[in-house]
């Protein structure tokens, strides 16, 4: 965190000087170590197993958060008898088809009900019928002893009851001594007078099991009670300005603006079928409709009318995955032609960069929008594989087109942050010369395609020609108001006043708003996002700088900070409580609950949406208002988090004969083969564990960073990090060059010797790591081999991240052969370690 | 002392250093009679605009001081809740970003098998993508898969947003879902 939000972690350092505890545990000894009041290195892609140690024993120690987990979690709640653990069945869940690599999750749900996900795959129950509409209609059995055999906090307990410490030691290479340190730190640290909080990035989720990494933090805060209440929570430290905006709004496949699912191809399934097989009667989602119709109005207006369904036909429909590997391999199997590149460098930034380039090289045409000339713009004229001579510029036959990008001080418009902070930035100045804001660029380009699509009566071209595009522009240059896109984000009524909630927003079309959770961000009309009272002028959490959503509420689901009855858990953690005189919620924040529902309160029979969740119910998002311990539905690969080796490991599992995860996505292919791990023939070829990380000084692929003097000045040249041991092993001199080699390609970097990259003790062998800044590539002031391109793609089988974070390689001092004999070395080592087609691919030891 | 020797060793900074309060040499007896006369770029700046940091999700507060038309200098803004002031190395150098050396300010078109970049008029890129996408969305349209409803083109992707703005991306999801193109995709995953 010191590295990568330098400016955040100040307030790390504010909590340790008032007292808390820093504890760091990454691969890595970084800037954050260094602060932190316990450092724990650990073995790459084994959090699961390390969560899971704490999860145990907190559970053995009997020092969970009683009250809050009996009233607030799922931990009472039955769960159906044909559910069968990894525990039964050596490593995957009741539901596993080996044919198709999925699982039918249907065994894992609530005894006598269907709970529906507030989030993740809903796809399952999504056009199954109209029984799925009664989904949450009676709820599920409980048992507030949390003995019954079936209930969750036993399922639990069984599940992670092997995850000694012993075992953390063996699989993650940490001392148990030190993780009994951490775990008497954090139940020390929690409880009603106290909070914890995780703060997590990539470290976690670039992995194939990423979702589920997350999960396993979030059943432990769980267990603490350390969700919903001031200074607890798991926290994502997101790596780009707006990447939670973009999830918000999603530019994604699978998502349409406010997380509401994208539609699936499915037989007969109209609007109304669509919502009862997405949403859930209870809860927050109980009012999707609203949401959507309101979406739909503000995309197609007056074309959009109950009589059509507001225009629901006229979304495309998901029929699989088609995150942006799969995009990759449609390029490489010619089923995508063009190609739309916005701020984003796949060739220096994604995983495996032959493959995305390779992909590029078979398009039709390729649109490139930066502020700087990257990469994935030049590649055809002097990638890597024009250097090893696999591709011919003459050859290739993509048309590029580059655009130049405006910068953020070159127009108005508002970003998200890591906190759900929507922040507006103002212009300061115009863009030079060609240089156009992706607002104007995508606007126009919008304009032109409508323009030269008028009087066309191709039922193809009517979602086109009825959206509703036209934005107000202003100036020379035509530039789009973007405060006329924030406001129709916002939303209207009828008579198209602004709304100030998403609690007005209806299903019968009198209303429209682009995304239902910003709905607000323009009250009264007046641009919300940019507020800028300053910081000491106002109180502690700041409701007057900027605005977050939903409905400016700064810590979600505060109600969880009072205890059920109402009041503060203790006076030291007070945020939020019920006002009896008042009949309403007050303190710090903007509830995150109905403000008017007492504490005591019951649903009546038959009610729906956040009226049918109890006065205890702050998770309501959730169709049951809990924090899913267990996840009855919503991920791909089990309810509860299990270790699964990475894709590419030294070693077995320990656990189970199940060695990753058997539910990932992989793709051998030619350019994208897998090492053999653990005990299998040819794993000892590439016998060290490689790391991708960040630098402070760079950003990401490089494009906003490699071309600054003052950054290339700071971090002038691509390296690697190694320990003193693996040095001595392999011959590495400190500053010389070394050479990384995997089955995908090999690179070259400078080498730094330091112990900083820990040597660990795993499952009785000792392990050398490498560490790789991916920031590097060959355009720029500063300029080397990109560390991605010696990663697969292997991938999390929820949202499809690549597993970055952890591979196999070898490494051996000097640089990379240049030109053709850089494609025999990495084909040696292929043939030294026997990799084919087959090589990884199943899910068994090997 | 005679007054003009103690003006003469005032006036040399060591002595000033040794002798006076400012004992680091961080302060005024590193002035000189030329520094005490410079400025900051931003006091003489005709407008600061208020703005965010581009690069980490932590959203850092920025002041854009603009002199004469151009970004003349980037502050981190006290008034922020969340940085206090604080500006990292990246946000630091952002006044490199946006007017630095390795900005492109104009279109560049490489023509299918071409070797080299070629110059084009902005509204000529404009025009020409657009018949791009009108004509692969045309030819690769698809009205089912596997007997089920699409309504879609496979054959147009689009990856990027995270370093973009909230209404940016709100423009590419409308527009690409308006024209059927699903593989809609940016850093994120969620």
């Amino acid at each position: 965190m010191a590295e990568c939000h330098p400016v955040g972690f100040q307030w790390v350092m504010e909590a340790k000087a008032r007292g808390a505890t820093v504890v760091h545990v990454d691969p890595r000894y970084t800037r954050t170590s260094a602060l932190a009041d316990v450092y724990v290195p650990l073995r790459p892609g084994t959090d699961i197993a390390f969560l899971g140690g704490l999860i145990n024993h907190v559970l053995n120690e009997g020092k969970e958060f009683r009250e809050y987990v009996v009233a607030y979690t799922n931990a009472a709640t039955i769960v159906a008898d044909d559910f069968r653990d990894t525990e039964d069945l050596d490593g995957i869940f009741s539901g596993f088809d080996p044919e198709r690599r999925s699982y039918d999750p249907s065994s894992w749900q609530y005894e006598g009900t269907v709970a529906m996900p507030a989030a993740g795959h809903r796809e399952w129950w999504n056009g199954a019928g109209s029984e799925t509409a009664s989904s949450g209609r009676r709820p599920p059995a409980r048992d507030e002893t949390l003995t019954h055999p079936r209930c969750v906090f036993q399922l639990l307990r069984r599940h992670y009851s092997r995850y000694t410490p012993e075992l953390v030691e063996r699989i993650c290479g940490v001392p148990r001594q030190q993780f009994l340190q951490v775990a008497q730190l954090l139940i020390d640290n929690s409880g009603p007078e106290r909070t914890s909080a995780f703060a997590y990035a990539m470290g976690w989720t670039q992995h194939t099991v990423g979702v589920q990494s997350i999960r396993a933090a979030s059943v432990l805060q769980l267990l603490l009670g350390n969700v919903g209440r001031p200074g607890g929570g798991i926290l994502a430290l997101r790596g780009h300005a707006s990447i939670q905006g973009s999830t918000d709004i999603p530019t994604l496949y699978d998502l349409l603006p406010g997380y509401l699912p994208m539609r699936r191809a499915h037989d007969h399934q109209g609007l109304d079928d669509f919502v009862a097989g997405a949403s859930s009667r209870t809860g927050q989602w109980g009012h999707m409709r609203a949401y959507l119709v309101s979406l739909l109005k503000a995309w197609w207006g007056e074309s959009a009318t109950p009589e059509n369904e507001f225009c629901f036909d006229y979304l495309p429909r998901v029929t699989g995955d088609h995150g942006t590997y799969q995009t990759v391999q449609g390029q490489l199997d010619g089923s995508v032609k063009g190609y739309f590149l916005a701020g984003e460098n796949p060739a220096v930034g994604s995983a495996n960069g032959k493959m995305q380039r390779l992909g590029m090289s078979n398009l039709d045409w390729l649109v490139v929008r930066d502020l700087a000339m990257i990469e994935s713009a030049t590649w055809w004229l002097d990638g890597p594989e024009i250097e090893t001579g696999e591709l011919r510029t003459e050859d290739i036959g993509t048309e590029v087109f580059f655009l130049p990008a405006a910068a953020h001080t070159e127009k108005d418009g508002s970003f998200t942050n890591t906190q759900r902070l929507l922040q507006w930035h103002h212009q300061a100045v115009d863009p030079p010369d060609d240089a156009r804001s992706d607002l104007w660029f995508y606007y126009h380009l919008g304009r032109i395609i409508r323009e030269k699509l008028a009087g066309s009566d191709d039922e193809v071209d009517r979602p086109v020609l009825d959206l509703v595009w036209d934005y107000p522009t202003v100036g020379d240059l035509d530039e789009p108001s973007a405060e006329a896109v924030l406001s129709e984000i916002n939303g209207w009524d009828a008579s198209g006043r602004p709304l100030s909630s998403f609690t007005q927003l209806a299903d019968d079309g009198s209303t429209a708003c682009g995304c239902w959770i910003y709905c607000g961000c323009y009250a009264d009309g007046v641009n919300q996002t940019a507020r800028r009272k300053p910081g000491a002028e106002q109180s502690w959490v700041a409701p007057e700088w900027g605005w977050a959503w939903p409905a400016n509420r700064r810590l979600l689901y505060n109600r969880a900070s009072a205890d059920p009855a109402g009041r503060p858990w203790s006076q030291r953690k007070a945020y939020l409580w019920w006002d009896e005189d008042r009949r309403a919620w007050t303190g710090h924040d903007v509830p995150d609950c109905t403000t008017t529902k007492p504490p005591g309160y019951q649903p009546t029979e038959g009610a729906s949406g956040v009226d049918a969740l109890s006065g205890t119910d702050p998770f309501i998002m959730q169709a049951d208002g809990k924090g899913w311990l267990f996840a009855p539905a919503g991920l791909t690969d089990g309810p509860f988090p299990t270790h699964y080796e990475p894709q590419e490991s030294p070693v077995d599992n320990l656990l189970h004969t199940q060695q990753r995860n058997p539910v990932r996505r992989v793709f051998s292919r030619r350019h994208n083969r897998y090492h053999p791990s653990g005990g299998a023939s040819g794993a000892e070829v590439f016998p060290y564990v490689v790391s991708t990380y960040r630098l402070t000084e760079h950003h990401t692929a490089g494009g906003m960073s490699r071309g600054l003097p003052y950054l290339s000045e700071l971090q002038p040249e691509m390296f690697c990090e190694v320990s003193p041991e693996l040095a001595a092993e392999r011959g590495l001199e400190h500053l010389g060059w070394a050479t990384i080699i995997s089955a995908r390609t090999a690179i070259e970097a400078r080498v730094v010797v330091t112990s900083r990259m820990a040597s660990l003790d795993v499952a009785g062998r000792r392990l050398h790591q490498v560490g790789l800044p991916y920031h590097w590539g060959h355009n720029g002031l500063t300029t080397g081999d990109s560390a991605n391109d010696i990663l697969s793609f292997v991938l999390d089988p929820n949202i499809l991240i690549q597993e970055s974070k952890v591979a196999t390689c070898d490494i051996r001092p000097g640089r990379r052969p240049r030109g053709a004999a850089l494609v025999e070395l990495v084909e040696s080592y292929q043939r030294r370690a026997g990799i084919g087609p087959e090589t990884g691919v199943s899910n068994e030891r090997g | 002392m005679t007054p003009v020797l103690q003006r003469l060793l005032t006036s040399w900074p060591v002595s000033r250093q040794l002798l006076g309060r400012d004992r680091l040499g961080r302060g005024p007896a590193a002035r000189s009679s030329h520094s005490a006369q410079l400025s900051p770029r931003t006091a003489s700046a005709q407008e600061v605009v208020g703005s965010i940091c581009p690069y980490c999700g932590v959203g850092c507060g920025q002041r854009v001081y603009v002199q004469d038309g151009v970004v003349s200098q980037i502050e981190g803004d006290p008034d922020s809740p969340i940085s206090r002031g604080r500006l990292c190395p990246k946000g630091s150098a952002s006044k490199q970003l946006v007017s630095g050396p390795s900005r492109q300010r104009k279109v560049r078109y490489r023509r299918p098998h071409g070797t080299e970049w070629e110059d084009l008029a902005l509204d000529e890129a404009m025009d020409i993508i657009a018949d791009r996408v009108i004509a692969t969305r045309r030819s690769s349209w698809e009205w089912e898969h596997e007997g089920k409803r699409t309504r879609r083109t496979m054959a147009v992707a689009s990856l990027g947003g995270a370093t973009l703005d909230n209404e940016e991306n709100y423009l590419i999801k409308k527009l690409f879902t308006a024209l059927g193109a699903l593989q809609i995709e940016n850093q994120a995953r969620i």
